[in-house]
């Protein structure tokens, strides 16, 4: 049910982002879903791409720090309230969100979040159990 | 203005033989109390009764800080531990620091070398002094401090840190003196100027400046901008801390060398030959009246150059040039003396970091920087910000807490810090001095 996420260390500094979309575009990844973390001096870019271990294996080869990470794909209803219904069943029982971004797709009349949960397990057996779809990783990929 | 007319003034021939008197016996001292020089002596075929002119001085060995740093902490101490009073410690990481010991009289011997630098800088017991050199294992403060109080002077023990304190003290207790690191008293100048306070019109008269390079072009800086005489000192822990040279108010060109108390020899620094009195080189000291911690040639690698030119103040001490760099890599960040081999076994010390790490020093208005690059492995990287952060904020830490040196870390992408021919260029220094 997890999704898998690569994440990639940049510098803030102008063509750096430019540099990971090159090689990327070069190997035929597809991008699915981004999101970019900052701080004044560094950058983390987190991706869902189509191929995560060949992008996780040209980007290496190009030099860049690259980890894989498991997060969380999960439908929410795109109306208002929608996010907060997931939020809340989660605050109930203690599951932190480090982190969360919006896929660019949709999934029939839903919107797809992905998420970053600790723990990540729980969090899918509590957001199944009320109902919610999680998507798994090769839905997600090939949307 | 002369502190001690009787040494400080002495015909040159008296002062050569009291010099040779002075080292003769403490060739002798080290020779049977500590072990080291005796194997060192030995190894080098000599015996303290060879030494019959001070020219026999140059056969002796040299003392180098690995000695010291091979003796941690009291191996070299020549006296036994009830006559030491008093300890003291150069930055570093335990081992890699250097640990000297004073005995009473050595204090008082220090006390006025320190009295005789106040004096030269023409303070007398009717001046205020603002002592804002570090308290502690650092020699400047207590070393300032004690010199002060010996020359009748009122002492304000200020310390260093909490500028905008030290400000308001300046206003209201009228120092006419202030000690401190050049740096600090623009750092001092330009916060003053930021509170709104007139910086021109405080009563500060005169400041004894040392315990890090700086310029002539920082020496106007300081004088126009606090309106003061800035003048030049010069000292390090081992030989004895700040006051083994000084400036005088009446020359301002070169500090005379102690050299009742210190035989001073300039040597190439490769060859460790010593060279003629006006060339530059390696500036090498020799400790005459040093009871608890003496110290035969030990090298400095401060680059200097000694001038034996008679100085219009009636001292008839050489005079040394301020120092123009180090012949090893040691780099001193806001008068904190660090070796990137220091930084290094720090960060090696951070579980999954990398040797790949360069230092940049810069001076950002009037204080250094330390910048500390890291390349982010695989090991350590995270997908999310708060680790990294953390990561940063620990190696900051744990630089501060054991090198004393206030870094800003900066993590950097793989592969970026440039290596030529292989090897890493570890040390960018930006100053421009």
């Amino acid at each position: 049910m997890k999704v898998e996420q690569i994440s990639i260390f940049m510098e803030n500094r102008p063509g750096a982002l430019e540099q990971v979309t090159g090689v990327l575009s070069k190997a035929n990844i597809n991008i699915r879903a981004l999101s970019l973390a900052d701080t004044s001096d560094f950058g983390i870019l987190r991706l869902i791409v189509n191929d995560a271990a060949t992008a996780k294996k040209v980007l290496q080869e190009g030099g860049f720090t690259v980890k894989r990470t498991d997060v969380v794909a999960v439908e929410v209803p795109d109306r208002p309230g929608g996010l907060h219904s997931i939020l809340t069943v989660l605050a109930r029982h203690a599951i932190n969100v480090e982190y969360m971004y919006a896929f660019i797709e949709r999934s029939g009349e839903n919107a797809i979040i992905i998420f970053r949960f600790t723990p990540t397990d729980e969090a899918i057996d509590i957001l199944v159990k009320n109902g919610f779809s999680v998507l798994p990783g090769e839905k997600v990929y090939s949307l | 203005m002369i502190y001690n007319e009787e040494f400080e003034a002495l015909p040159r021939e008296a002062l050569e033989a009291l010099q040779l008197k002075r080292l003769q016996h403490v060739a002798q001292r080290v020779y049977h109390t500590v072990g080291f020089y005796r194997k060192s002596f030995d190894q080098a075929g000599v015996n303290p009764d060879d030494i019959r002119t001070l020219d026999d001085l140059k056969n002796l060995p040299f003392t180098t800080r690995e000695d010291l740093r091979d003796n941690y902490p009291f191996g070299l101490f020549a006296v036994p531990m009830s006559s030491v009073v008093r300890m003291h410690a150069s930055s570093g990481t335990t081992g890699q620091s250097t640990v000297v010991g004073y005995t009473k009289r050595d204090i008082e011997t220090w006390s006025e070398l320190m009295a005789r630098c106040f004096a030269a800088a023409g303070v007398t017991r009717n001046d205020i002094v603002h002592n804002a050199y570090g308290y502690g294992l650092f020699t400047g403060g207590l070393g300032a401090h004690y010199g002060a109080e010996k020359l009748g002077a009122s002492v304000i023990p200020m310390s260093g840190g909490n500028t905008k304190r030290q400000i308001v003290i300046l206003q209201d207790f009228g120092p006419t003196a202030i000690c401190c690191t050049p740096s600090y008293a623009l750092t001092l100048a330009e916060a003053g100027a930021e509170m709104g306070v007139d910086m021109r019109s405080l009563k500060l008269r005169v400041g004894i400046l040392g315990a890090e390079p700086w310029s002539e072009k920082m020496r106007l800086e300081i004088e126009n901008k606090l309106n003061i005489m800035a003048l030049n000192i010069y000292g390090l822990s081992e030989v004895i801390g700040p006051g083994v040279s000084m400036e005088c108010a009446e020359g301002r060109e070169g500090m005379h060398i102690f050299e009742d108390h210190f035989i001073v020899e300039t040597i190439d620094p490769d060859s460790g030959d010593v060279l003629p009195p006006g060339e530059q080189g390696e500036l090498v000291f020799t400790t005459i009246t040093k009871e608890a911690f003496p110290l035969i040639r030990y090298r400095t690698r401060d680059i200097s150059r000694i001038s034996t030119a008679p100085c219009r103040c009636g001292r008839t001490f050489v005079r040394m040039e301020r120092v123009s760099g180090r012949s090893d890599d040691m780099l001193i960040i806001r008068g904190v003396n660090v070796f990137p081999s220091q930084i290094e076994s720090v960060l090696m010390g951070i579980e999954g970091l990398e040797p790949h790490y360069q230092l940049i020093v810069d001076r950002v208005e009037t204080l250094d920087t330390l910048e500390v690059r890291v390349e982010v492995s695989e090991s350590i990287f995270s997908d999310e910000i708060k680790a990294l952060q953390s990561l940063e904020k620990r190696i900051s830490k744990d630089l501060k807490d054991y090198l004393g040196v206030t870094a800003q870390v900066k993590l950097v992408e793989p592969k970026t810090i440039q290596r030529f021919e292989g090897k890493a260029q570890r040390v960018i220094d930006k100053r421009q001095i």
